[in-house]
């Protein structure tokens, strides 16, 4: 692994207004380390069933292409302008205004007019026109048009893998083309050959066969979270029991695994069983089921529903009435927009309705499941939690909008005014910077591997550059997202850009101010930190 | 490179008909058979390319959600950003495609020392929209040459477009507009490095077609003036079709300005400028956003095959007995049959 | 989904939209309308083909010579002097407006402001 540059040197000659004196069709690009991710062990598409090109790398002077490479890749994409209006609209329409061009964070962090979304589809886009269109072949370059060769195909590899799916691009576009579903589906493209990354498809299959992306067997679940709940034995004098695979049970609650092991998503798990317990929710989790997220969705379409397919037949199994899903940026985007179609209809389950307050989620009452921040606001609306939100004293929190949850749901209110009740101190960040015009953790969509470590750190800055501003002129110290992957990798984002700053989820806070019923007085919070006032008494 | 390809394929477009008109006579043909043939090409092509959108079907509903989703009822959600019934989409597609509201949104990022920053940059909103607003105008004021009993909508329109009676005859507005606009978005292209650097020729030829059209009709009217007489009775006849070429003298420049106008049109159809009739197939902007609330039909998803209860149970039977988890052999029987 | 009802409502609209002219027309069509020209005189005081093209720029020049410098001849081509005057020079010949100016102008959609000062041959006749 190359060395990564200090903070200071990482941008140094960055310019968003000088663009290179070649041609982009004449700039091949650029494997050197740290820059590009490392390709798929065979052995993983082996396992899956699905073409691989043996052992290789794209650092290689010659890939490992089959004969026929040319007419498969061809063909596959024909095929996806058959079955995605989406994708044939987008490969028509753009009239390169250049709006899309400095909202990319890749673009802001690289300077590297291919991450401009425009060229990112254009990438695709000439090869169609040189190889589809008699005009296209006739003029050539003028008209934007080339032949798809060995060097395209390495230049697909490095920008649809520098591309988080993020889609602030397509809030911006006059036309709404999202380059994500571009990304999207030359990922699947690329997988009819065997070509992925080795760091997103390892969590795929663990996801596949084991049931959630980093591989935890039932038993180490169970242990996991016994060992969390001996934690909060400690901090609250309360012992509490997680039901697991429990049948029957109201709610199935299906989270990122990464809540049930890794800091600091561990944190939000205690928040959730927090308040599953204040209420006294009849829920479990389950085993099977064990992953909210999926990395099906940033390699292979079909994949996605492969490894999901799970939770229904687990919910129908348990004969749990409802689901919730716990924070997960993609994981919200992939069920809010695409379980409906893949899965439905959910006869077998009911609409949800709280069991607490009530409230029936008509929003939900075709897909059957209700986002936990949706959840607990209605909760606190209905002042059904007893709450101390001084207990987040010693913090002063910002909330970065995941990609995903903003532009591919539209939650923005409901952890905002969960924000609002838990803590005294939340500020935003700059307006465009959030909301719908977040930034990116700069890592998302399977992008979140050790090798790639410059270019996440680049792709990240303008987010982390945002939460620098708060954290100098607010003294934000903590940064709340409802998204797994963002609580890992802007963990990571943090550390080499604002180094003050950790990384939490909206549920951490919740189980910090729940007050709970038989609780000792709770010096630390979920972190064992000192809570405000209590700093001699730890 | 790009720009001056484009500028030497209008060039060959403008020698076209001072070769055929004025060199060879061909009157006829560049008066009747070439606006027909290009009117058709534009007619079907278009429609060609409506029918080969339709025909792949959006399989999921990836709707842009620029707003807060409609969930819990004391929340406010944002109906123009996050559509949740078909009216409130039937309105973000208005703004989209009459005002755009995407592009007014424009920021421009930029350091400020080590700080990034973004301020707002509604020029490219504002340039796009006095050209596309002003074409539409044009376009509707034009009227006049192929309808006989002439709308009196359009007598205001071109009596509201005269208003400031500047010159003899007056000036209309929107022809100042669309060159504006047109010069700014042609300017900005060779002036902003990052739109420079990804134009192609296929950019900036439409632009300087455009602007030829505009510009050798405006010359029409205010200095270069040809019979308007005859062109209506040209023009009323091939709208009528019963197309004669008249007796009056047309004028070179009206045969160039058609025969402008006919590449256009045949042009269109297979360019970028298909994005007229494109942005309302636009499935980030044109989907509701209740994913949730109803069912969206997929017309080719097919079953997968994956790992089911059954088999992950016979995998971790072991360790889940060890660990207490419980077994459930009755599903597992039941979904083996 | 395909959508097809409202693609083929599409299609409709973009029909109706782009064939206007010829909706508008439809049932109605009808030659255009003649300007009468002048019995008696069959020279206008510029060449015909001049004079179809260019007679607003023609007036205009006539008003500002007349009004803003004061003069009052006009000489064409030929060397024969005219008064210029829209009232008795034009209109002695040209004495019907409705039937002269208005079957081209209302056509064309052209909407001079002449009249606003000057008054038609008819108005005239009404005064004598």
């Amino acid at each position: 692994m190359s060395k990564l540059p200090k903070p200071d040197e990482l941008l140094q000659g960055l310019d968003l207004h000088r663009t290179p004196e070649k041609h982009w069709m004449d700039i091949k690009p650029d494997f050197s380390p740290g820059k590009y991710c490392y390709a798929v062990d065979p052995q993983v598409m082996i396992d899956l069933g699905r073409p691989n090109l043996g052992k290789w790398q794209p650092t290689d002077e010659k890939w490992p292409l089959p004969e026929d490479w040319k007419e498969r890749l061809l063909k596959a994409i024909r095929d996806r302008m058959e079955r995605f209006r989406s994708f044939k609209l987008f490969m028509d329409i753009c009239v390169r205004c250049g709006a899309c061009a400095d909202k990319c964070h890749f673009f802001l962090g690289t300077g590297d007019p291919k991450n401009m979304p425009v060229l990112r589809a254009e990438l695709i886009r000439s090869v169609i026109k040189g190889e589809f269109s008699f005009f296209g072949r006739l003029f050539g370059r003028v008209a934007g048009a080339r032949p798809l060769t060995e060097e395209v195909l390495k230049e697909w590899y490095m920008y649809f893998y520098q591309c988080t799916e993020c889609r602030r691009c397509s809030v911006f576009c006059p036309y709404g083309i999202d380059t994500a579903e571009v990304t999207i589906i030359m990922r699947d493209i690329l997988h009819e050959l065997g070509i992925a990354l080795d760091w997103a498809m390892k969590p795929l299959r663990n996801s596949h066969f084991i049931g959630n992306h980093l591989g935890l067997q039932p038993h180490t679940i169970k242990e996991n979270i016994e060992f969390l709940m001996s934690d909060i034995a400690e901090i609250t004098g309360l012992n509490i029991e997680v039901p697991i695979n429990k049948k029957g049970a109201e709610v199935l609650f299906v989270t990122p695994s990464a809540d049930f092991f890794a800091d600091p998503g561990i944190y939000t798990f205690m928040g959730y069983v927090l308040l599953f317990h204040h209420i006294g929710l009849d829920y479990t989790i389950s085993t099977y089921a064990s992953e909210g997220g999926n990395f099906g969705f940033f390699n292979a379409i079909e994949f996605s529903k492969k490894l999901h397919s799970k939770i229904y037949e687990e919910a129908k199994r348990l004969k749990v009435k409802w689901i919730i899903g716990g924070e997960c940026g993609h994981q919200w985007r992939f069920w809010h927009q695409y379980h409906g179609t893949m899965f439905g209809p959910f006869d077998y389950l009911e609409v949800p309705k709280s069991p607490i307050t009530g409230t029936v989620f008509e929003h939900a009452k075709y897909h059957k499941a209700v986002h936990i921040c949706e959840f607990t606001a209605d909760l606190i609306a209905h002042n059904k939690l007893k709450l101390d939100p001084s207990r987040n004293d010693h913090i002063v929190v910002t909330f970065h909008d995941s990609c995903n949850t903003s532009r591919g749901m539209g939650i923005f209110e409901e952890p905002r005014f969960i924000l609002r009740n838990v803590c005294n101190n939340f500020v935003e960040m700059p307006e465009n910077t959030i909301r719908e015009k977040t930034f990116c953790c700069g890592s998302g969509s399977g992008l979140n591997t050790d090798e790639y470590m410059e270019i996440r750190m680049r792709g990240g800055f303008p987010r982390a550059n945002a939460v620098e501003y708060v954290h100098k002129n607010y003294g934000v110290n903590t940064l709340v997202a409802i998204c797994a992957i963002d609580r890992a990798t802007l963990t990571a984002l943090m550390k080499y850009w604002v180094p003050d700053v950790v990384v939490a989820g909206v549920h951490e806070l919740v189980g910090n101010a729940l007050i709970m019923e038989g609780e000792k007085e709770r010096t630390t919070d979920l972190r064992y930190r000192p809570l405000k006032g209590m700093e001699e008494e730890v | 490179m790009n720009l001056i390809f484009s500028l030497i394929v209008l060039a060959i477009l403008i020698l076209i008909p001072l070769m055929g008109v004025g060199v060879l006579g061909l009157n006829s043909l560049f008066a009747i058979f070439i606006p027909y043939l290009a009117f058709a090409i534009f007619f079907f092509g278009l429609i060609y390319r409506i029918i080969g959108w339709a025909r792949s079907p959006q399989p999921y509903k990836i709707t842009t959600t620029c707003g807060q989703q409609k969930s819990l009822s004391w929340i406010k959600h944002s109906r123009l950003e996050s559509p949740a019934s078909s009216w409130e989409v039937y309105l973000r597609m208005f703004f989209e495609v009459f005002l755009f509201r995407s592009l007014f949104r424009n920021l421009r990022a930029d350091f400020d020392g080590k700080r990034l920053i973004y301020g707002s940059a509604k020029w490219l909103w504002l340039g796009a929209i006095l050209f596309h607003l002003s074409f539409l105008v044009i376009m509707i004021r034009h009227l006049r040459f192929f309808v006989n009993d002439i709308p009196s909508i359009v007598q205001k329109i071109s009596a509201v477009d005269s208003f400031f009676q500047l010159g003899l005859p007056p000036i209309y507005i929107t022809n100042l507009l669309i060159l504006a606009g047109l010069g700014f978005l042609l300017l900005r292209r060779l002036v902003d490095a990052k739109v420079n650097y990804l134009s192609y020729a296929s950019d900036y030829f439409p632009l300087l077609l455009i602007i030829s059209i505009a510009l050798t009709g405006i010359l029409m009217r205010l200095y270069v003036k040809p019979d308007l007489y005859a062109i209506k009775q040209l023009t009323y006849g091939l709208a009528t079709f019963n197309p004669a070429l008249p007796k009056g003298n047309l004028s070179m420049l009206f045969y160039i300005h058609l025969f402008l106008v006919s590449s256009l049109a045949a042009y269109f159809p297979f360019s970028k400028l298909v994005h007229m009739v494109g942005v309302f197939f636009s499935p980030t902007r044109n989907m509701p956003n209740d994913n949730r609330m109803s069912r969206h039909i997929n017309p080719w998803e097919y079953p997968v095959k994956y790992v089911t209860y059954a088999e992950w149970q016979e995998k971790f039977r072991d360790v889940m007995e060890e660990a207490g988890i419980p077994i459930d052999e009755e599903w597992a029987n039941v979904a083996q049959k | 989904m395909y959508n097809t009802n409202k693609v083929i409502i599409g299609i409709i609209v973009f029909i109706i939209f782009f064939a206007m002219p010829f909706w508008l027309n439809f049932g109605k069509v009808e030659a255009l309308p003649k300007p009468e020209l002048p019995k008696e005189e069959k020279k206008c005081i510029e060449d015909t083909d001049y004079m179809k093209a260019y007679h607003m720029k023609f007036l205009d020049e006539w008003r500002k010579t007349k009004v803003r410098e004061g003069k009052v001849n006009y000489i064409n081509n030929e060397g024969k002097i005219y008064k210029m005057s829209l009232q008795r020079t034009c209109m002695k010949c040209h004495d019907n407006k409705e039937k002269f100016c208005d079957r081209c102008h209302k056509n064309l959609v052209v909407q001079p402001d002449c009249w606003k000062c000057h008054l038609a041959p008819e108005e005239v006749k009404k005064w004598q």
